[in-house]
């Protein structure tokens, strides 16, 4: 073994760790040096969390070595790697709703930094690097982006020499990723380092010194993003090139979905209240939803579907017909579809087959219950065709929806919805967690949709995804949703400016 | 040291092997427990789980014991897999057999075939009628049926005490807690001529069919187990909770009702104080032990009853304390629990030094 | 006066258990873990704290034994629902009817039997005050206990780090794992705890109260200890005025004749129980507010997928 280097801060030497049924990380080496923003780049899957895990103490490798300043470094917990100077900000943060900003923050840090006055270092902190926080709000009542700080402002409270940020600008506005580019630059310039994953191209390219890319548990590559176009990342990364779907024009004919001046206070304790939306879509038309999470898309989607209904029958409207006080069965047998965001336990029912999955909602438009009583035969073909139209990649079709692997049960929704023919159809976050393959046949299928006359609704945080496939997108921001205006007419800035609609308004509060 | 991984969807071999296996670990356990007692635990065992099968006597007492067993289960198993935790079936039991007692004594000497029905359809009513307190405060109120139901269950029996005490009492009898006898019309028939097995098992059998079908095959089912494994599904399918959770409340209070009155009007034949013996808390162990399909059920009934008869006959000629046969019904629900765990996930031991991040963690942190 | 004297000296003796199986199920309740089997680890501590008593002469082995028996039967409940991952509706289930059963299988040699009277604090001078004498300085050791039990409990609950951390674990199991706290650990803590006061509880009834022992003597009193739970909102000192207020209604059962009323004695016997329900619809019919005291992770099951 080669005595390790102490230039480096951290030495990866052939990680690898095996979950039943998946090689998630075999033989991972890489260095991160001193002050380095280090990019860790892969597909959904590619095992970029499995590691991270790892070097955080949260998982333990099953063979292979880290080497910390030198010296070995093996955190059984994350306590041990905190103790180390290594602070993580997780993809879903872990934080806790029903308490305070100081409280969140106690939590996470070692004990003997907990002592003393610890919401003055948290004020002292967070102002220094420009991440503004009360240390007395509660959780639940923060905006994503906020909540972000508070993990950061958490490991930064413990001087760590590595950070680890998964996936830190998916939950961002434009503008919000660039405070957030900032404030990682100078951290990097005072010497601490950054492992930063990501599967997005641009801003790897923009932000970071050195990228390790990996696919199938695998290091592939190892280089200087800055030197790499787009493409060549996107080639190491996904291993095949792939032609980006391309919107065809469709004629679009009369309003389907008329959404009018729809308001609806909300039912959970820490969720977003609509405020006047408005909305049409028109057939053969694709129109996107975009906005930050948590600024009320899930209280859009259930309004729609009918989950919640509606005091004012003629707030929303099908082809002309109140639709506001119907429940989902009959808005579907009007021809309305949807897929919520929420694959296991919403738009499916994990320990229940395919064959019954596909009984839950598709029922109504394929008559799958006569008289009340179930007919599986049909329930399985109409489950196979989807299965074979969608290649959905299955052990049986009797066996449970969570059985399937996240991209393959999102096809399956997909199909199961798509199949049943809608005249409108409504998703939410359609390729979100899918592979790239999987994303275009997606993307296909729906537009293939809207050729044939449908009116189609996405909801997405993705906004490359909406600038490709939509017509027209609006924006939604703490329950108030902005004019739907053609994609030709929009640039990402002012999506951006939209989007943080609701950021801006808590902090002038806060 | 245990090593615990998720199955990516459940073992249906376990689903059905591991109440077995809990019926082997409670008769291992109640080894163990006889042993403690003193008691010869091969004859106890054989006296429980064997001897009552071995006379006509004892098998038709077997299906008095398992009738309101197995009604009472049907319906708390349909309410389990809803997620309606309706455990205060013994109340419902009780109230249906004071309402239909309450009609029986009313019709009292009244000739007529209708009779029995009548005073059935009553102690059903008032099973459902009990049932029907949990169901609209969960409901509309939003309020735990769980601690609901089972208050219920105090004031239930408290109810029957005063009743019985009181203007149920038999007019001609010194004064005794206890109703009139009810007369030969509202008096349940036989099944088998001299015994007290009654045509209730029957209607048991019916139920356990009937619910087969509609958990089956039927969109009620269909809609109760959605509702139960993802009540988020739920709404986006368009099923409506609070009508699943009055349906399972309805279901359960009637079958429970039911059980009463023909406790009523079968084998006790009065309205008695003591009527409400625990049938409605043994059924939830039947239903969990049915793994809450309606023929697990039927036999877990059946194996429950046996328990009952069994311990019954180890009390008188052993001696043994009549509250062992509990002690066994508490014991199997909790290796029922325990080997729950191999239908949803896989087990293995595993030897503890072999963990590579047990020599990483001697290793001395700088 | 000393008929109010005598309710409130009766509003304590029966306030007292309940106050030791509420706090402890509060505990439970705040790291997340639903604990329906109050009445069962009660009864076992009923029987425990009273067979230990009889035996040796001891009251202190008598209590000792309650806390041990309570928490040796959480101990099971903890080993299925947190290393077996069972169900905790079903498991609370379980445990009732299993220490119903066990209770009675234990208690069948020493029904009839009565233990000998519980001492009571006697400050000459101050016990002797009128009034305020008993009830403040004659009390029993276990009643000042009850009370510093509950102070303690919302001191550690809101005061230091190990009930920050039981706080979280209630309300967020995955995140506090993915910092590192051993949630498993936790819970298993906070369960016998539980165990222990409902035993000790338990005791209250069958050494102090009574005392005797007679089957199925808890009666329901550990589904009102989970009831008083939600009543206090999972606030400690709540649970103790919650706990207090039940006392009250079931001593107006013994002195409803002095009182002066004329009511069937089954129906007072059902106050304490449609009290419950009545309080239960209270506290809960607000849904968003119901929701907000709540643990987020009540009753969920924790499972440590990576």
């Amino acid at each position: 073994m080669t005595k390790p280097d102490d230039a480096y801060l951290l030495e990866l030497e052939g990680l690898t760790k095996t979950f039943p049924g998946v090689k998630a990380n075999d033989d991972v080496s890489f260095r991160v040096g001193h002050g380095e923003i280090h990019a860790l780049l892969g597909e959904n899957g590619a095992g970029k969390s499995t590691l991270v895990k790892m070097i955080y103490g949260v998982l333990r490798p099953d063979s292979g070595a880290m080497h910390l300043h030198g010296e070995t470094f093996a955190p059984a917990r994350p306590s041990d790697a905190r103790a180390h100077g290594i602070g993580m900000v997780f993809q879903h943060f872990s934080l806790f709703e029903a308490l305070t900003v100081k409280e969140n923050i106690e939590l996470g840090v070692n004990p003997e930094l907990a002592k003393g006055d610890l919401r003055q270092r948290i004020i002292e902190v967070s102002d220094y690097y420009g991440l503004k926080l009360d240390p007395d709000r509660m959780i639940g009542d923060l905006s994503v982006g906020q909540r972000q700080r508070v993990e950061i402002v958490r490991c930064l409270l413990q001087n760590p020499r590595l950070i680890i940020m998964d996936e830190p600008t998916s939950v961002l506005t434009p503008q919000e990723v660039d405070v957030l580019f900032a404030t990682l630059r100078r951290l990097a310039e005072e010497g601490c380092s950054i492992l930063y994953i990501s599967h997005k191209l641009e801003e790897i390219r923009a932000l970071c010194h050195t990228a390790t890319i990996l696919r199938g548990g695998k290091v592939v590559a190892t280089c200087t993003p800055a030197e790499e176009t787009a493409k060549s990342l996107a080639e190491m990364m996904i291993g095949a090139i792939l032609m980006p779907a391309r919107r065809e024009s469709s004629s679009i004919g009369d309003v389907r979905l008329w959404v009018n001046r729809l308001s609806l206070p909300s039912q959970q304790q820490f969720g977003i209240d609509l405020k006047d939306i408005s909305l049409d879509i028109k057939a053969g038309e694709i129109v996107g939803i975009a906005g930050v999470a948590g600024n009320g898309q899930e209280e859009l989607m259930a309004a729609l579907i009918g989950e919640h209904t509606l005091g004012d029958h003629e707030t929303l409207q099908l082809d002309g017909k109140p639709i506001g006080r119907m429940g989902p069965d009959e808005r579907r047998g009007l021809g309305m579809c949807f897929a919520p965001e929420e694959r296991l336990g919403h738009a499916a029912v994990p320990n229940m087959s395919l064959i019954e999955n596909a009984v839950l909602s598709a029922r109504i438009r394929k008559n799958l219950a006569r008289s009340g009583f179930i007919n599986f035969r049909e329930a399985e073909n109409l489950s196979r065709e989807v299965v074979e139209e969608f290649k959905v990649k299955i052990v049986g079709l009797d066996h449970a929806a969570r059985s399937l692997s996240g991209g393959n049960l999102q096809k399956f929704i997909m199909g199961r919805e798509i199949l049943q023919a809608p005249t409108v159809f409504i998703a939410s976050q359609p390729t979100w967690g899918v592979d790239a393959g999987a994303a275009a046949a997606i993307h296909q299928a729906i537009m293939q949709l809207a050729k044939e006359g449908a009116a189609i609704l996405i909801i997405s945080q993705d906004l490359d995804e909406l600038m490709t496939i939509c017509d027209r997108i609006a924006v939604i921001a703490d329950g108030r949703l902005t004019e739907a205006e053609p994609v030709a007419n929009l640039t990402i800035e002012q999506i951006g400016v939209n989007m943080g609609g609701q950021a801006e308004r808590s902090a002038a509060h806060a | 040291m245990l090593k615990i991984e998720p199955r990516k969807e459940p073992s249906r071999v376990m689903l059905y092997a591991t109440p077995f296996l809990a019926v082997l670990f409670t008769i291992v356990a109640g080894f163990i427990l006889f042993s403690l007692l003193d008691k010869n635990p091969a004859t106890a065992t054989y006296l429980i789980f064997i001897s009552p099968l071995t006379s006509l006597y004892t098998i038709t007492e077997l299906l008095v014991k398992a009738t309101p067993l197995i009604l009472i289960a049907i319906g708390l198993a349909v309410g389990f897999r809803a997620g309606v935790w309706n455990i205060g079936a013994e109340g419902q039991f009780t109230m249906g057999a004071l309402a239909g007692g309450a009609m029986a004594l009313a019709l009292y000497e009244v000739e007529g075939l209708w009779v029995l029905p009548l005073v059935c359809l009553a102690g059903a009513l008032g099973g459902m009628a009990w049932a029907a307190i949990p169901a609209f405060l969960r409901t509309r109120l939003n309020t735990n049926e769980i601690l609901v139901s089972l208050m219920l269950v105090y004031v239930a029996t408290l109810l029957l005490g005063m009743l019985v005490h009181g203007p149920l009492r038999d007019p001609d009898g010194f004064n005794f807690p206890e109703s009139r006898l009810f007369h030969d019309a509202a008096t349940l028939p036989a099944l088998v001529a001299g015994t007290r097995a009654h045509v209730g098992f029957l209607v048991a059998i019916i139920a356990v069919i009937v619910a087969w079908i509609l958990l089956r095959s039927h969109m009620i089912g269909f809609q109760i187990k959605v509702v139960g494994q993802a009540p988020r599904a739920a709404r986006f399918a368009g099923f409506s909770s609070p009508r699943i959770v009055w349906f399972c409340f309805m279901i359960s209070g009637a079958l429970a009702g039911l059980a009463g009155i023909f406790e009523a009007t079968g084998p006790v034949g009065q309205l008695v104080p003591a009527l409400p013996v625990g049938y409605g808390f043994t059924a939830i162990i039947v239903a969990f032990l049915g793994r809450l399909h309606p023929l697990g059920i039927l036999a877990g009934g059946l194996l429950l009853a046996l328990t009952y008869i069994g311990g019954e006959a180890a009390q008188i000629s052993m001696s043994l304390p009549s509250a062992t046969v509990q002690v066994f019904q508490g014991m199997l629900l909790f290796f029922l629990l325990a080997t729950d765990i191999l239908v949803n996930y896989r087990v293995s031991w595993i030897a503890s030094g072999r963990r590579p991040a047990k020599t990483a963690l001697q290793q001395p942190a700088e | 006066m000393d008929l109010i004297v005598n309710i409130v000296l009766g509003i304590i003796v029966a306030a007292t258990p309940l106050v030791f199986a509420s706090i402890g199920e509060l505990v439970v309740e705040k790291s997340g873990v639903l604990n329906l089997g109050v009445e069962g680890m009660m009864i076992i501590g009923a029987i425990a704290g009273f067979a230990g008593t009889i035996e040796t002469g001891s009251f202190m082995v008598g209590i000792l034994a309650a806390i041990i028996a309570g928490a040796a039967v959480a101990l099971l409940f903890a080993v299925l629902t947190q290393t077996l991952l069972a169900n905790q509706v079903a498991t609370g289930l379980a445990l009732t009817l299993f220490g119903l059963g066990l209770a009675a299988l234990i208690g069948q040699s020493y029904s009839g039997k009565s233990a000998p009277d519980f001492p009571k604090l006697n400050i000459p001078g101050l016990t002797d005050l009128p009034i305020i004498g008993p009830l403040i300085f004659g009390q029993d050791g276990l009643v000042y206990l009850s009370f510093a039990l509950v102070a303690g409990v919302a001191w550690v609950l809101t005061r230091t780090r190990t009930g920050l951390i039981i706080r979280a674990i209630g309300e967020n199991h995955d995140a506090a794992h993915a910092i590192g706290y051993p949630v498993v650990a936790y819970r298993y803590a906070t369960l016998l705890f539980g165990g222990a006061c409902a035993g000790l509880g338990g005791a209250y009834l069958s050494i102090v109260q009574t005392p005797l022992w007679v089957e199925n003597m808890t009666a329901g009193r550990g589904w009102i200890a989970l009831a008083l739970v939600v009543f206090a909102a999972w606030r400690p000192w709540r649970s103790l005025l919650g706990a207090y207020l039940f006392g009250g209604i079931t001593i107006i059962q013994l002195h409803s004749q002095a009182l002066g009323l004329q009511v069937e004695p089954q129906i007072l016997a059902m106050l304490p129980y449609l009290a419950t329900i009545i309080v239960l619809v209270l506290i809960s019919y607000d849904k968003a507010k119901a929701r907000l005291n709540a643990p987020a992770n009540l009753g969920k099951t924790f499972f440590a997928s990576t």
